[in-house]
């Protein structure tokens, strides 16, 4: 707009536009021109400023504190509930939602970070590995989210020959189990059959044969298995009759016998067997020509203060025999 | 006035239940204008033994909205226009409540007008027991005789102001003392009934709850007098717009209200019969030029008085100071000899402290204070309201002291009449006969 259409500032430029002054005529100005023009110190009422009585009402109510939170949170959540069960109430979106979901899962799965290529065992024999990859039958290369290893540990914990195991994946995609292999210490003639047990008693694993382990001593016997820890004291003290030895019995599931060859007997107590025993190896060594290497069928200690032999029957004939020929009277 | 102690009692429940919300409004339904403030209560107040909480006792609650709108359809500190008045409350709660953030339901309202006229009231009974208890003192507060205030006006407040037990008076809480005669002097306000309606409509009208009354003299006096003039005596000259309240503390009680329907607004519309000019114009010449002391120098100082009819001679019209001066002195002069009778025939000069107090909106005139001591007595000041927390800096002038005391009436009214218990004989008898009536039924 141009200049001469703006009303005229006060006192000013209006002297000048007087035609008393001799200035241009003024532009006329009707009040119905401009309607919205403001004017300075208008008498004109001002719009009520008060809030209508329904404005109020919403404002108090958006004031609210309950309100305001329901606002906030409870509209929101709702509105996102309602737009997902709508999409969610068609069954093809569904589908496609759980196919997109599953395959977003083994995409992650797949990757080569996260697959394991092979399993690597170290610490057992060849026969407890070739069991341990038998039992765990895992076709590699498998994802790392699909091994259950606390299940593996429990199997792999499980073989009879396994005394302890640990497990993980190592970088590279390795499965490394390490295994500590129980070692046999005795053969164990039960009513099954030969079974190696290790120091503890635990099974290692069944004997065909005793000749595979002639470097073991056999316990037998009810109630042998759960005293292997004595028996080995006791086969530790009989070391001098390695030669002779064929094993233990266990008698009563109370005390231990000590078989020799030649049918003999070294009946131990139940209580302190060892001593017992070193007892027997002492009277053994003092004893002419040897204790145990004389016609004994027996060495009963199982009264340890007062030791008993059994001799056999030719020995007892040749005893009485000889004693009589130094009393002078003939046998019968 | 078993009616008085049950709408009183609703009213203070109602405030009660507003301090467990924590929030209240104040509303101050003046002539010139209508503000609002927004009290939260926080509860940290504690008392101490003297009687006095930290900071004079209003540390228990703090401003945290205020608003001020121009009055409409308020005359004489009385509605004259419903609906007018109606929208200028909602107007000034609605931004009081937008600056304090949170919606109020409970409004505590003072006004000035209704033609508040006091009562001294006096009752005497016997003691039952050896010592008095509160039955004694809801008897001798029964006891007083209520004079005839005429149909049509209502009680605003009900204060025991002395109670005197024997031969000593000035006991404040005879309870647990041992006496003979218990005797109370009781100081009673009546306003018109239809003002307090018509408020209480109009504030109903804005969805609240209406949790208190108070004369805004009365309130004005709490929040302008400071403690040893309300406790020696002094009067409290509360200017507003369409009335000036007057009200006389003694021993920190309003012994005497009184208001004269006259006020600043008196005085615009007279400048603006005197110079011809519209309201608003004359209203502001009050306001940025006026005066009642004239110098010399204000025969010199001209004041452009303007208009807007487009006559140029008309529209450059100017006055001088004095002419304004001398058009305002006047009627102040008027509205403070009217104020020395009340202050007179309320026996005024035989208090021991004859202190006044000028406060309020109109009370801002430059040298109103040197006219007031010419015509009131030497002992005048200008009041301005108590501090208080959160009070926004545009609400802290002597035209707030009415908001600012409602704020400590809020939190610490005075006991009144119907705080006391109603003594047993006056419990209205149809609720026992009918607890017998239940248990004859029953056992």
């Amino acid at each position: 707009m141009s200049s001469l259409s703006d009303p005229p500032a006060k006192g000013r430029i209006f002297r000048a536009y007087h035609p008393a002054h001799g200035g241009p005529t003024p532009p006329v100005q009707t009040p119905q021109a401009r309607p919205n023009a403001p004017r300075p110190n208008s008498p004109r009422p001002k719009a009520d400023p008060a809030p209508s009585r329904w404005s109020y009402r919403m404002q108090r109510l958006m004031l609210t504190p309950m309100f305001r939170h329901m606002l906030r949170i409870g509209v929101p959540l709702a509105v996102t509930l309602l737009i997902g069960t709508i999409w969610l109430s068609d069954e093809t979106r569904r589908e496609a939602l759980n196919s997109k979901l599953v395959d977003m899962r083994v995409a992650i799965e797949q990757r080569d970070e996260f697959m394991v290529h092979m399993m690597r065992v170290d610490g057992a024999g060849l026969g407890v590995s070739e069991d341990i990859r038998e039992i765990l039958a895992v076709d590699f290369p498998v994802s790392s989210f699909h091994l259950d290893l606390d299940q593996i540990r429990e199997t792999i914990a499980g073989l009879d020959a396994v005394e302890r195991i640990s497990l993980r994946i190592k970088p590279g995609g390795v499965l490394q189990v390490n295994v500590v292999e129980r070692v046999p210490a005795v053969v164990w003639r039960s009513g099954q059959g030969l079974e190696l047990l290790d120091a503890q008693g635990f099974r290692v694993s069944a004997l065909a044969h005793r000749s595979e382990r002639p470097d073991l001593a056999v316990i037998a016997g009810d109630g042998a298995e759960t005293e292997v820890e004595e028996a080995l004291a006791i086969l530790a003290a009989a070391t001098p009759l390695n030669a002779r030895l064929r094993g233990l019995v266990r008698v009563g599931e109370r005390r231990w016998d000590l078989v020799l060859n030649r049918g003999q007997r070294i009946q131990l107590p139940a209580n302190q067997p060892v001593p017992a025993l070193e007892r027997v190896l002492a009277l053994d060594k003092i004893t002419p020509h040897g204790m145990l290497d004389r016609d004994l069928a027996v060495v009963d200690m199982r009264l340890p203060d007062r030791p008993t032999i059994r001799m056999n029957d030719n020995a007892v004939t040749e005893l009485r025999k000889i004693k009589a020929e130094e009393l002078g009277v003939r046998a019968k | 006035m078993i009616e008085l102690y049950e709408s009183q009692r609703a009213m203070r429940n109602m405030r009660k239940a507003a301090m467990q919300r924590g929030v209240i409004a104040i509303l101050d339904v003046g002539s010139a204008k209508i503000a609002c403030l927004v009290l939260r209560f926080d509860g940290t107040e504690k008392s101490v033994d003297t009687g006095v909480g930290s900071l004079a006792g209003q540390s228990g609650f703090r401003v945290i909205g205020a608003a001020t709108t121009r009055s409409r359809g308020v005359r004489f500190g009385e509605i004259s226009a419903m609906g007018e008045t109606e929208r200028a409350i909602r107007t000034s709660l609605q931004s009081a409540q937008k600056m304090a953030g949170i919606r109020v339901d409970h409004v505590i309202a003072c006004f000035s007008g209704g033609g508040p006229r006091s009562y001294g009231l006096a009752g005497e009974v016997e003691v039952h027991g050896q010592t008095v208890d509160e039955q004694d003192v809801a008897r001798v507060l029964s006891s007083c005789d209520v004079p005839d205030f005429g149909a049509g006006r209502e009680v605003l407040h009900a204060q025991p102001v002395n109670f005197a037990l024997d031969h000593r008076s000035g006991l404040d809480d005879p309870r647990g003392q041992i006496g003979n005669n218990l005797s109370t002097d009781m100081h009673m306000l009546t306003v018109d009934a239809q003002a307090i309606q018509n408020l209480a409509h109009c504030v109903k009208r804005c969805d609240l709850e209406l949790a208190g009354l108070a004369s805004s003299a009365y309130v004005a006096g709490n929040a302008a007098l400071v403690e040893d003039e309300q406790q020696l005596g002094a009067a409290c000259i509360d200017m507003g717009g369409g009335a000036t309240g007057i009200s006389i503390f003694m021993k920190k009680h309003m012994i005497y209200s009184d208001a004269v329907r006259m006020g600043g607004d008196h005085v615009t519309s007279d400048i603006s019969m005197g110079l011809q000019v519209p309201m608003a114009m004359a209203e502001r010449i009050k306001t940025v030029h006026g005066g009642l002391v004239a110098t010399g120098m204000d025969d010199r100082e001209m004041i452009g008085i303007g208009g807007e009819t487009g006559d140029w001679e008309h529209d450059r019209r100017t006055a001088s100071r004095a002419e304004l001066i001398g058009i305002m002195r006047p009627r102040v002069e008027e509205i403070l000899e009217e104020v020395r009778v009340r202050l007179d025939a309320a026996g005024f000069e035989h208090l021991p402290s004859q202190q006044i107090v000028l406060t309020g909106g109109a009370s801002q005139i430059p040298g109103l204070d040197a006219l007031a001591s010419r015509i009131l007595g030497h002992q005048v000041r200008l009041g301005r309201p108590l501090r208080v927390h959160g009070l926004p800096q545009a609400v802290t002038g002597p035209g707030f002291s009415a908001a600012v005391g409602l704020c400590l009436f809020a939190a610490h009214p005075q006991d009144e009449w119907w705080d006391f218990d109603l003594p047993v004989d006056r419990y209205p008898a149809r609720s026992l006969k009918r607890a017998v009536k239940w248990f004859r039924d029953n056992w």
